[in-house]
């Protein structure tokens, strides 16, 4: 049997190496996109932040890792899957024929309608490349605009301060990291950004980029323009599915996928950002995060081996480091409209937990300034167990989250 | 066979001389906030839990770590931290759904139970076996859900 995997990162990379130890005799090929060994998107924020050189992104770290589990690697880009001739074509021309296929190919970067994002000293931070173009502008004292202050915003934020670069942050949304913190927490990673002495400016566009000197000067909306030495864009990403246009696999946002992984096409999966599957709570969507790609990609392996393995279904689940202040947050923190609500702030000690339950269940959680144990909050939304006596518990005092988790762990 | 700890609620008096053991054995100090292995208080039912990482067969921490920066020692099994290769992203804190992977702010590393290497400073320090390290191998969820269905029925005898 022969495994084709498009995508050298976590998703990918952890269905190989599921494939080898649920099969020692099968063909596996896996195709990344890119010149790097098999590397980690998750560790470009300490590289930038001189914390690790390159090799500390990489997912494995021996030489011989892939050679030694007989994993084939290959740097090409597919350019199409043809499934009618169960193959898939190469950058170069190169036909490569599969058995089972898996696409991993993660997501791209998009950019805003904002005229000028072409501009050299615009990168996105999504790849090595787009580090490395960082990295030479990032130096002491450049002048650098963050756009968007999202997850991946504000993670890279710390590494920016790190460089010592002058920052300024410019945000569309009415405040920080809008799709992982409601306004309380968003307002709070606000504030403590701006007492660390970092310009940030929410409900404001960038609305074009020009050229202007050594640097780059930037209209805004509202309020007055800026001047840049680096513009780090970070406005989301989508899934990478531009090559699999005309291969007539069913898309959605992402690649449409069943329990199993498994797509619209016979023979083909799709796992990690790429796809759009199965939410733990009966929902369906795209997940662009590092544990929903290993744990789809270790499914789609088990499936692709022959083993019926359905997966229990992806969860929204973030951790933020905002230059210190650590957030976090799990499955539906926006609450339902039939929910409980439970939260404990404490404004000037940065610290706020917030639950949400359906019934007496926990569905979703945010927590700042905490981070002792956060992990039972992932147990307590998606064993859905009933909280019985210690919903009433929770919603008095919802940082007794472990006691709960333990109270309830037979039931 | 690999060896793991076991926890017993019901031998447990709450004296935390496992978490003076652990925090001492990894940081030369006594400090219960630096422990690995932690007594959770149910004052209301006078109850005392120990709590820590079972080594679980399914390994979410090293699954989701981005870096290969938590590893299997061949010899325990247990799940091990490797602090040069940790860049303290904490997503293993998230992805553990047991709460048993902590960050550790001052170091910038996470950490969790190892096992000692073998010879767990808890278990030898708990001076009621409450803690005990034996031989047995089971799955960690279900290991965890026995101990926990024993407290349990603890919780509703009282
Ligand atoms: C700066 C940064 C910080 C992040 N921080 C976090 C975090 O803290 N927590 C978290 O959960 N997530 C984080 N993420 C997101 C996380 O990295 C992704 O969710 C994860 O990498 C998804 O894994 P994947 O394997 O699905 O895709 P990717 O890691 O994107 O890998 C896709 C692979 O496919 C290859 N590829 C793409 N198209 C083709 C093609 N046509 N042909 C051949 N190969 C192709 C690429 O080259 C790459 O090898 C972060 C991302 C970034 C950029």
């Amino acid at each position: 049997m022969k495994h084709v995997i498009v995508g050298a990162g976590p998703a990918g990379v952890l269905a190989a190496e599921t494939i080898r130890s649920l099969d020692k005799h099968a063909d596996i090929v896996l195709v990344g996109g890119e010149p790097e060994p098999a590397y980690s998107r998750m560790a470009i924020p300490y590289l930038l932040a001189g914390q690790i050189a390159e090799e500390g992104t990489w997912l494995r770290h021996a030489p011989d890792h892939f050679d030694r589990l007989g994993i084939a690697r290959r740097a090409a880009r597919v350019t199409a899957l043809r499934p009618t001739d169960r193959s898939v074509t190469l950058d170069g021309g190169t036909e490569i024929s599969y058995d089972r296929l898996l696409i991993a190919s993660g997501s791209v970067p998009v950019d805003p309608p904002v005229p000028g994002l072409d501009l050299p000293g615009v990168h996105h931070c999504w790849t090595l490349a787009d580090a490395r173009g960082i990295m030479e502008l990032a130096r002491p004292g450049a002048r650098v605009v963050l756009m968007g202050a999202g997850f991946i915003g504000c993670i890279i934020m710390e590494a920016l301060v790190a460089r010592k670069v002058r920052l300024t942050v410019v945000e569309a949304e009415d405040r920080m990291v809008p799709r992982m913190m409601d306004q309380t927490a968003g307002g709070l990673i606000k504030r403590w950004c701006v007492e660390q002495g970092i310009e940030v400016r929410t409900s404001t566009r960038i609305s074009s980029v020009q050229k202007s000197g050594e640097g780059l000067h930037l209209e805004c909306e509202p309020g007055p323009s800026l001047q840049a030495d680096l513009v780090v864009v970070a406005t989301g990403v989508r899934p990478a599915t531009d090559f699999l246009a005309d291969s007539g696999i069913g898309l959605g946002k992402g690649i449409l996928v069943d329990a199993h992984q498994r797509s619209t096409i016979e023979g083909v999966f799709a796992a990690g950002d790429v796809c759009e599957g199965v939410d733990w709570d009966g929902g369906h969507g795209i997940h662009a995060i590092q544990p929903v790609a290993v744990e789809t990609g270790r499914v789609a392996a088990h499936n692709m081996v022959g083993r019926e393995v359905a997966y229990g279904g992806a969860m929204d689940m973030n951790v933020l480091d905002t230059l210190g202040l650590i957030a976090s947050s799990y499955g539906r923190w926006q609450g339902v409209p039939d929910g409980d609500t439970a939260a404990l702030l404490d404004e000037s000690a940065y610290r706020y937990v917030k639950l949400q339950f359906q019934g007496d269940r926990l569905i979703g959680a945010i927590t700042l300034g905490l981070t002792d144990h956060i992990g039972a909050l992932r147990g307590l939304i998606e064993s859905r167990r009933s909280l019985g006596e210690w919903k009433s518990r929770l919603l008095a005092d919802p940082a007794r989250f472990m006691e709960a988790w333990l109270a309830t762990l037979g039931k | 066979m690999y060896r793991s700890l076991t926890l017993d609620p019901e031998k447990c008096t709450g004296c935390l001389q496992c978490e003076m053991a652990c925090s001492w054995e990894y940081e030369g100090h006594f400090n219960p906030a630096h422990s690995r292995i932690k007594i959770f208080a149910f004052h209301q039912e006078g109850r005392f839990v120990p709590y820590t990482c079972t080594q679980c067969a399914d390994a979410w921490c090293k699954n989701a770590c981005p870096v290969e920066a938590i590893q299997i020692n061949a010899e325990t099994g247990a799940k091990e931290v490797v602090e040069n290769l940790c860049v303290g992203c904490k997503v293993c804190t998230i992805a553990c759904p047991f709460g048993t992977v902590n960050y550790d702010h001052a170091r910038g590393k996470v950490m969790k139970c190892d096992l000692c290497g073998g010879d767990p400073a808890c278990a030898r320090a708990c001076p009621t076996g409450a803690i005990t390290f034996v031989d047995g191998d089971w799955p960690g969820y279900e290991k965890m859900r026995q101990w926990a269905e024993r407290t349990d029925n603890l919780a509703s005898a009282q």
